[in-house]
């Protein structure tokens, strides 16, 4: 049985926590408020550049003059998994999600032979995919140093993944990220890069396709688009993953301060039915004690 | 019947979208040359090298922006630039182009076919233009 003051240090360590999860939801609120804000404004260029990029393929076709990046190695022996991951814990199932997803693709890839290569992107998901596929990782991106995060960092491990490709390290290469549905649904989803599937083109603009002119030659516009697109696509993930990783931070926060609160309560619930016994003793004590005279 | 002189112009970049509205006349650096766009150009699809992008709104007002690489899709209504960096000419500062530049005379180093090796010579002779122009000298 702990003594009254036992309880009286737990009760305080407690409320201590619980204002420590507190504020780090309020901290997770405004970020995550930025986040969607930066998600938000990123979003129409990756809108066109789709619209773009359907034209174009439409007018180039599935011919020889297709960039590499499209048509693919036409192998897919060897895959390259580019798993992006928050770089700090404390946000509840979010990391090990999207880390749960790319190693059972991992494991189903190794089942049926294939070589698999990894590059992580954030530091929980290597930290999670070390302890299995240490030999797989070839590469991580350590974006903790960086507060914003703008297109350069993307563009980064876009031309890493490219130039990967054009030394022929491997076929096929998938993107695993955290969409971001809403502040308390992420779900972790894989997004093949490369081969590069065209998106399909909106009813509204086929009509327009036929007529274009370019310059220089489609063929040079899409060589010069593919690579753009892919680290559009990587910037894309990562402002989602942000997104996400504050949303899922945020309600870990709300859960880990309600349940502070709640064994706040038992605690004081407990240290008041003991003082109210110590007391109840004491007199008892003192009746006894005056009866014996 | 009179002729539309103004069209829709959006420049974005892939952070955010830096100008969207009504235009009488944009002077794109295409990747061939200079180009202006007015209303009812025909359907164009063209790369940018680094430049200057011009913007002369519908009520004459001007503005300039300072764009590295992109592509812009023209169609008769509408002009839509998709840059990959692009900073309104006021804000852009003379140490990131100088960054540019000194980044790709380190990749120039690294090249190693000819074909890339002038894909970075064409880029460079660019940026130093474009260095030239908003940098007073």
């Amino acid at each position: 049985m702990p003594s009254l003051k036992d309880l009286k240090n737990r009760i305080a360590s407690v409320k201590a926590t619980q204002k420590i999860t507190k504020a780090m939801k309020m901290v997770a609120a405004a970020k995550l408020r930025r986040a969607q804000e930066a998600a938000e404004a990123a979003r129409p260029y990756s809108q066109r550049m789709s619209a773009v990029l359907a034209n174009i393929a439409q007018a180039v076709g599935q011919d020889d003059s297709a960039p590499r990046l499209m048509t693919g190695t036409g192998k897919d022996q060897v895959h390259l998994l580019v798993v992006c991951t928050a770089e700090r814990g404390l946000c509840g199932g979010f990391n090990s999600q999207i880390a749960r997803l790319a190693r059972d693709h991992t494991r189903k890839l190794l089942a049926s032979g294939k070589t698999v290569k990894i590059i992580c992107v954030g530091k929980k998901g290597f930290d999670i995919l070390r302890r299995e596929f240490a030999s797989l990782i070839i590469d991580r991106v350590d974006l903790r140093e960086v507060k914003r995060i703008g297109f350069a960092n993307a563009d980064q491990i876009g031309h890493k993944v490219i130039g990967l490709f054009e030394q022929g390290e491997f076929d096929v290469c998938t993107l695993f990220y955290s969409e971001f549905k809403s502040v308390i649904a992420q779900i972790p989803t894989a997004l093949q890069l490369i081969p590069a599937s065209a998106p399909a083109v909106a009813a509204e603009t086929t009509g327009a396709t036929a007529i274009y002119d370019y310059e220089p030659d489609a063929g040079a516009i899409l060589g010069d688009l593919i690579p753009r697109n892919i680290s559009v696509q990587i910037f894309r993930a990562l402002l989602e993953n942000v997104a996400g990783e504050m949303g899922a931070k945020m309600s870990a926060m709300d859960n880990a301060t309600r349940n502070a609160g709640e064994m706040i309560n038992k605690l004081t619930l407990n240290y008041n039915r003991q003082r109210q016994a110590q007391i109840t003793k004491e007199l008892i004590e003192i009746i006894s004690g005056a009866e014996a005279l | 019947m009179v002729m539309a002189t103004e069209f829709n112009f959006e420049l974005v970049s892939p952070e955010r979208l830096l100008v969207s509205g009504s235009v009488s006349e944009v002077v794109i650096p295409a990747t061939e040359g200079e180009m202006t766009v007015m209303a009812n150009h025909a359907p164009t699809m063209t790369t940018i090298k680094p430049g200057i992008v011009t913007v002369k709104f519908a009520d004459g007002k001007k503005d300039r922006y300072v764009v590295f690489g992109g592509f812009a899709d023209i169609v008769p209504t509408g002009c839509t630039l998709l840059a990959e960096s692009a900073v309104h000419v006021d804000d852009f500062k003379s140490e990131d182009i100088v960054r540019r530049i000194e980044a790709a005379r380190a990749e120039l180093n690294h090249a190693k076919s000819d074909d890339q090796k002038f894909g970075i010579e064409t880029y460079l002779a660019e940026l130093t233009t474009l260095q030239g122009i908003v940098v007073p000298a």
